[in-house]
């Protein structure tokens, strides 16, 4: 080759059009409008169905299907018809598209969406005049006050958001547990004596109603004690949380220290308390530290003591905020 | 003229004389789309959404969105005499009670499913073939809004309910609120109206789910839409396809009829799915109170990975001078999400940037020929499934018998060292295929017909590939890097120099390519070889 310059391929433009069979012969193009009626047909069949089972099927019947279990059989019915229906008329439609429509690729041409440069000047010099006439740019004292002005008139809806609630002042840090409050049982709201747990049991308590008052769940959201027996000299305590238990038995909030899920999975052969949300995991012998997961704090004691009457009581209330952090949250 | 032309003709005559729109529905009606499967994700997302305004209205119309206590005693015997929010016993009313009510739930459910699956597919269709690039950085930026209004959308839809997997959802997101500093409790406590769970948390995100957002994304799937419309959509490579021209069908007949069809095809699937498969089965888990909790709490899929995240956070909290930060929550909750989600909106300005290229763009590029990109983008991939699947941790544990810590750990050291991995390895099989591609072009088609040659060689022979291949294979462009000029013509260092030197080296690295054949190399081999 004498020229040294590199030559590329070169684009051989639209490829020739290949036609299909129906465009040609007719008694293919027969078939293809049959193929396309049958499938509205199936459609229709499907709305039968669909309409059918929603008024004469009994809504109590209930089929097996193999994988997919037990299942009611008037749903399964009108869901199958629905299907039906909408998926062979969309078929349909698309068959039709595909044999019968024309398929001739077609080329439109595309422009580049700067405009002509007289255009563009055309445009800023309207601006400049436009705006100059009114005085954009020269009355700073207009432009400053609107600015100001514009930016006031957003704060009101936002300061009339206020009253979507009050502020939490000190109830994030406070439960309902006080010094005597019985540990009852949930549900039943039974009182427990330590006799009631077997060493390896663990029971979920709230705090003893007081008269009048109604369990409400932002009260259990925050009340909620998981009570976990077990043999006293399996405890690796320091002596002041020992004396918060009680014969072997521990009480914990069970209202998760890292987002607050409730922290129910207790496994009785290693004394880990899980929480099943994000698996942080708390050694029960050992005050709830955390020994796995993203929880950065232990879960809260409640020290308990038996009343006069020999039931479970707390001795005080829980000596930090139970559940997840906040910033108002002073962690000594 | 027939009959019926007569009344089309007057139907038509009688719109335009009162819009003159016959000029611009002419226009329109013969506007061309290009054709190929991918570019159908998006229409499905399309779809979806629409199933899901249909599926929701009917959903409405027996669904109670109060947190008021009732005591339920509809046809679902074990929950008989239960007390239990108002919202979580119209939903088992809708579930048990309603002809077509469990159907349509589950439709609703697949829909959203659907909804974040095809967003997703199409999202990663248009970034790793390049059609964000000018002048489509807008529509991006839409798509980009869309995905995310559709996470919180799809979260707010299943709370809705009240039972006490999604009740175990809101409690979280209520952490996340309660752990921003300075004023997360007050937020926390605007929200919800008070202490957690409150009386109207519900009620609000109902507004929120079915009026708000649902209006926003009508308003920007229209934008989306009409800039589709209006920039015209993009192509492949191919022969007789340019940046000059769109080439493909005509909206009126074929568009119409395949799209409208497709609708049916993706309506008939969830409701196929709707029907036989079941999701959220709501009375299983019974009403919501923060006490109890069921094992395996598992978010949808979309939200999957933000909880991975959450879960493979390590313990850590600031305590001082009386306050205390969530590192555990803010980062994998707030800031991680942030950062991806800024730098997903921002790629195509920084693209732009580091490449110096301003032109437009309407051919789609391969992704094997822009490897620095496809690389990122597996990356990003990589990096979300590893917390996707920490997301499921206790799910893999207990199916696959495998320690739940080991999990933890496996992905705490996978997530740093997986994504760059994932981007070296993307990088090279880019430039293999670009290699395969050159070779494909010079030395043909393998025919897997051996030849023996009559001193005893073995050889395969080759075909030559047609024109319109080697053509498709060949045109894509082969970007320069940016040289890193430390100072003008006049001597003067130019100012932020790093950003320069940096810029220039991000550059280099976007340049990397395997030369594409030539025609030249393909004639010299030809006279060469044989």
């Amino acid at each position: 080759m004498t020229n040294n310059s590199i030559e590329k391929f070169q684009d051989p433009g639209l490829p020739e059009h290949i036609h299909r069979k129906a465009d040609h012969d007719e008694k293919a193009a027969k078939t293809a409008e049959r193929q396309v009626a049958i499938l509205f047909l199936l459609s229709a069949v499907g709305t039968v169905l669909a309409i059918g089972s929603y008024i004469f099927m009994p809504q109590d019947v209930v089929i097996f299907i193999p994988i997919m279990g037990d299942q009611n059989a008037a749903q399964l019915f009108l869901g199958l018809g629905i299907a039906m229906a909408t998926f062979f008329l969309g078929m349909g439609a698309v068959h039709w598209a595909k044999t019968l429509m024309p398929d001739t690729e077609v080329v439109a041409e595309r422009h580049e969406f700067r405009s002509e440069e007289s255009d563009r000047e055309d445009f800023v010099a309207t601006v400049k005049e436009q705006g100059g006439s009114a005085g954009l740019g020269r009355r700073t004292l207009i432009k400053r006050s609107l600015g100001l002005a514009g930016g006031l008139a957003a704060l009101t809806p936002i300061v009339m958001l206020r009253d979507l609630g009050p502020q939490p002042k000190k109830q994030l840090e406070t439960t309902s547990w006080e010094a005597g409050t019985r540990l009852v049982t949930d549900p039943g709201d039974r009182p427990i004596k330590p006799s009631d747990l077997e060493v390896g049991a663990v029971a979920q308590v709230l705090p003893a109603l007081k008269d009048g008052e109604e369990r409400t769940l932002e009260n259990i959201g925050k009340d909620a004690v998981l009570l976990i027996r077990l043999n006293p000299s399996e405890f690796n305590l320091d002596s002041e949380r020992l004396s918060w238990t009680h014969d072997g038995i521990i009480a914990f909030s069970k209202i998760c220290s890292h987002m607050g899920c409730a922290v129910a999975l207790y496994e009785q052969q290693t004394k880990h308390l899980l929480c099943p949300c994000h698996q942080s995991t708390f050694d029960v012998t050992r005050a709830a530290k955390v020994i796995f997961g993203p929880a950065a704090r232990p879960l809260p004691q409640l020290a308990i003591t038996l009343d006069s009457e020999g039931y479970l009581v707390a001795k005080q209330p829980f000596t930090e905020p139970v559940g997840p952090s906040f910033w108002e949250r002073n962690t000594k | 003229m027939s009959q019926k032309e007569r009344i089309i003709g007057g139907v038509a005559n009688y719109v335009d004389e009162r819009t003159g729109a016959a000029k611009w529905l002419n226009k329109n009606l013969k506007k061309v789309f290009p054709d190929h499967w991918s570019f159908m994700l998006g229409e499905v997302a399309l779809y979806s959404f629409i199933i899901l305004l249909l599926s929701g209205t009917f959903l409405t119309f027996w669904f109670d969105p109060s947190q008021r206590d009732v005591i339920y005693n509809g046809s679902y015997m074990p929950l008989q005499h239960v007390q239990m929010s108002a919202a979580y016993a119209s939903t088992l009313h809708i579930s048990f009670d309603v002809r077509g009510g469990l159907l349509m739930r589950q439709i609703h459910h697949w829909a959203a499913l659907l909804f974040m699956a095809s967003i997703i597919a199409h999202l990663l269709r248009v970034f790793f073939t390049g059609a964000f690039r000018k002048p489509r950085e807008a529509n991006w930026l839409i798509g980009v809004g869309l995905v995310t209004l559709g996470i919180v959308e799809g979260f707010l839809g299943y709370s809705l309910p009240d039972d006490l997997l999604s009740g175990t959802g809101i409690r979280i997101a209520e952490a996340i609120l309660q752990a921003i500093p300075v004023v997360g409790s007050y937020i926390a406590f605007f929200a919800f109206g008070g202490a957690f769970p409150g009386h109207v948390f519900i009620p609000r995100i109902y507004t929120v789910h079915v009026l708000l957002l649902p209006g926003a994304f009508l308003a920007l799937i229209t934008i989306h839409l009409m800039l589709v419309w209006y920039q015209k959509h993009t192509q492949y490579p191919g022969p007789g396809r340019t940046e000059k021209n769109v080439v493909g069908y005509p909206l009126m007949p074929v568009y119409m009829a395949k799209a409208g069809g497709f609708f049916g095809i993706v309506f008939g699937v969830t409701a196929f799915l709707g029907a036989v498969a079941s999701i959220n089965p709501i009375w299983l888990y019974g009403p919501y109170t923060p006490g109890q909790i069921s094992a395996g709490s598992q978010p949808d899929f979309y939200m999957g990975w933000l909880d991975g995240l959450v879960r493979m956070s390590p313990p850590i909290e600031t305590h001082a001078f009386g306050h205390t930060i969530s590192w555990n929550i803010l980062i994998p909750g707030l800031i991680v999400p942030g950062i991806l989600f800024t730098g997903m909106a921002l790629y195509p300005f920084i693209e732009s940037y580091i490449s110096g290229d301003k032109r437009e763009h309407h051919l789609l590029d391969r992704p094997r020929n822009v490897p620095n990109r496809t690389a990122l983008g597996v990356m990003s991939l990589t990096f979300i499934m590893v917390v996707l699947i920490n997301g499921g941790n206790d799910l893999i544990a207990t199916h696959f018998h495998m320690s739940i810590n080991q999990i933890m750990w496996m992905s705490r050291i996978g997530v740093f060292i997986l994504p760059p991995l994932s981007f070296v390895i993307t990088k090279r099989i880019c430039l293999s295929l670009q290699r395969a591609d050159r070779d494909l072009v010079l030395h043909g088609r393998e025919t897997g017909r051996l030849v023996m040659l009559p001193h005893g060689e073995f050889v395969e022979v080759h075909e030559p590939i047609s024109a319109e291949k080697a053509w498709t294979l060949t045109s894509h462009e082969q970007p320069k890097a940016i040289p890193h000029v430390s100072e003008d013509a006049n001597g003067v260092a130019k100012p932020k120099s790093l950003v320069n030197k940096l810029r220039s080296r991000m550059s280099t690295a976007n340049a990397e390519q395997r030369p594409a054949a030539t025609a030249t190399e393909a004639k010299e081999l030809e006279g060469g070889h044989h």
